[in-house]
């Protein structure tokens, strides 16, 4: 009874109004940070348009308008309104590609980091918690993947496992895990130690009590941060792969796979090129600069100036 | 600083071990096999494909081919291409120079522009310079350089038909690689409007690699610059009565300067990667289009000795910077 108790008081169990409490305060920090509101903002819109994508888009995504086939954009000389930013060389509109495109992109994200930061959460909390043998194992084939230049070793897993949007995802996902895994085993190792660890193992706490409930919620900040990161790392590499024929395949309507496609019409229709780039640049911008207000808001240090 | 090199040495061996393992265990998972690859499209006759299988040593037992793979690499010897039948050496060698052109050039401009951008930035912190430099730097940090590539393209090749579209030099001019660098080699060569063929061809993809490494190393200095500015022997040094610029440039940055060589030498991997883009866009015949056309082409002997190249530079480069890094910061040595 006793030993419960302790190592309930020890697993970092902010009461609710505590919790709220670090909420505000997070959020005061955070709120500070113009650019990381309105990255916040963007990325808010973008999911928004993306959930409700049937809703928003003008016409079908993959809907071919045969009398239009490389209109320009609505304000460009020959451009119609019905078409807003002109349509690609089978004649589908572009505007509903792009929307249609986010929900890929944020998919891609979402999936990504919830899969490299499990499995790298898993691996960094094992070799920081039990060092020896496990820990040099488990860094040591960390070491050999960031060896490989990333979208060389996501290339070469992807034609392991053949082309598609799914093989991509899970080639990216273990490309980006190694920094989660190594995040996670520093901050293990420098909270190992604390006392609130050591009474919770006084207390017999079990091994995976005191890695999961104990330790781990006091390395989530990093960890956090870094999660932002990879998810627009991993937009940016999904697309990447889609240019190069190798990502999501057509007709998907990729963001990545529009460019790759859209590539012998740039001197001819700048348009089918422009939007497709731009809209990934604006969500990777988005999150990054959420990622950014984050880390600030994390860091105590910068806090103080 | 022996014992450290020393003891960074031994660390790197399970890790070079273990990239040649990989690189070995990918070609074998890749789908489809290396002799029917080599066939291409007339395809072999059995008798003939157990003779190459024989021959080739596909049949042997796994460990028996990786350890005489290794044999072979330790003699210099990794492999014939099944595409072109050339040594994979010699035509690594003969393509490096050109992505190592890349690669340096596009660390060249990063650096130049990335260290006093995040100096100036620092010092003026808040300012509306400060603002303006590090969004720019976070654009770039978020920009799909693929598309960037293209973007330049549309602008400066179609629009105001500066610079080629691909390619390292202008076709009517020919000449012997001395030195595999073509800014080099066009000057030497002596022909007239070789050199300006050769860096208008360099520009557009240089300017696309270095984005990222830019707006990486813009902001690391920026922030390196903003701790060390508020280090108590910095304002001593003010209070002294010291020029703000020899505070700066003296006192600060040699100290700041420590993460930002750790940061340019992590860049390595980078360029690589971005070397796979840039070189795609622009036809650039470096090693980064040699793997997508090797991965394409189902090369195996390419992409097995290709990737352990490719990983061992990578781990040199950061093998480098390590001891550099001890080299500008005696506390490392020490423990």
């Amino acid at each position: 009874m006793t030993d419960q108790t302790t190592a309930e008081a020890t697993a970092a169990s902010i009461p609710t109004g505590g919790r709220q409490r670090a909420f505000t305060e997070f959020w005061h920090y955070y709120s500070m940070n113009t650019g990381a509101v309105i990255g916040l903002v963007v990325f808010t819109a973008l999911v928004l348009v993306a959930i409700f994508a049937p809703l928003v888009a003008p016409h079908s995504p993959d809907e071919q308008f045969r009398d239009a086939l490389l209109a320009p954009p609505a304000w460009q000389e020959g451009g119609r309104s019905t078409f807003l930013l002109g349509t690609d060389a089978v004649g589908r509109d572009m505007l509903s590609r792009l929307i249609f495109g986010a929900r890929f992109s944020l998919f891609i994200g979402l999936v990504v980091v919830v899969f490299s930061l499990t499995s790298g959460i898993v691996l960094g909390v094992l070799a920081g918690y039990f060092r020896g043998w496990v820990d040099t194992l488990i860094m040591r084939v960390m070491d050999v993947i960031l060896a490989f230049p990333s979208l060389l070793l996501a290339l070469v897993l992807v034609a392991i496992l053949g082309p598609g949007l799914f093989n991509a995802m899970l080639a990216i996902a273990l490309v980006l895990q190694p920094h989660f895994a190594r995040l996670t085993r520093a901050a293990v190792m420098a909270e190992k130690n604390r006392e609130y660890v050591i009474s919770a193992k006084v207390a017999g706490a079990s091994h995976l009590r005191l890695m999961v409930k104990t330790i781990l919620p006091n390395c989530m900040a990093p960890l956090i941060v870094q999660a932002t990161l990879s998810f627009s790392n991993a937009i940016l590499e999904a697309a990447a792969l889609g240019f190069l024929g190798v990502g999501a395949q057509p007709p998907t309507p990729e963001w990545g796979t529009m460019l790759a496609t859209a590539r012998e019409f740039i001197l001819r229709a700048p348009w089918v090129v422009t939007f497709p780039g731009l809209a990934i640049l604006i969500t990777v911008l988005a999150i990054n600069l959420i990622g950014d207000g984050l880390r600030d808001a994390f860091d105590p240090k910068l806090k103080r100036s | 600083m022996l014992r450290y090199l020393l003891h960074k040495l031994a660390l790197i061996i399970p890790t070079v071990f273990g990239i040649s393992l990989a690189a070995f265990a990918f070609v074998r998972l890749l789908p489809g096999d290396p002799i029917t690859a080599l066939a291409g499209e007339r395809g072999v006759s059995p008798e003939r494909y157990a003779e190459l299988v024989e021959r080739f040593g596909y049949n042997r037992p796994y460990v028996v081919q990786y350890l005489e793979y290794i044999g072979r690499v330790l003699t210099g010897d990794f492999g014939i291409s099944l595409a072109t039948k050339r040594p994979v050496l010699g035509e690594f060698q003969a393509l490096f120079p050109a992505t190592l052109e890349l690669a340096t050039i596009a660390l060249i401009i990063a650096v130049l522009i990335g260290i006093p951008a995040g100096i100036f930035a620092a010092v003026k912190r808040g300012s509306w310079f400060d603002q303006a430099t590090m969004g720019v730097a976070l654009t770039g940090y978020s920009m799909p350089i693929f598309w960037w590539g293209l973007l330049l393209i549309i602008f400066f090749s179609g629009y105001l038909g500066w610079t080629p579209v691909s390619g390292r030099i202008g076709l009517q001019y020919f000449f012997k690689p001395t030195t595999g660098f073509m800014l080099i080699d066009s000057l030497i060569s002596g022909k007239s409007g070789a050199f300006r063929s050769a860096a208008s061809h360099l520009v557009l993809p240089a300017i696309v690699l270095a984005t990222i490494p830019l707006a990486v190393i813009a902001r690391q200095t920026r922030s390196a610059m903003l701790e060390v500015l508020g280090e108590d022997y910095v304002r001593t040094a003010r209070a002294k009565g010291l020029a703000p610029r020899r505070v700066i440039g003296l006192h600060a940055f040699r100290n700041a300067l420590i993460p930002v060589v750790t940061t340019i030498g992590l860049q390595v991997g980078t360029l690589m990667a971005g070397a796979i883009l840039t070189e795609t866009i622009f036809s650039w015949p470096g090693i980064g289009k040699w793997m997508i056309d090797a991965i394409a082409k189902r090369d195996y002997v390419v992409v097995q000795s290709g990737l352990l190249i490719i990983a061992l530079i990578v781990m040199a480069v950061n093998l480098i910077v390590d001891v550099l890094y001890a080299v500008i910061n005696p506390r490392i040595r020490v423990q």
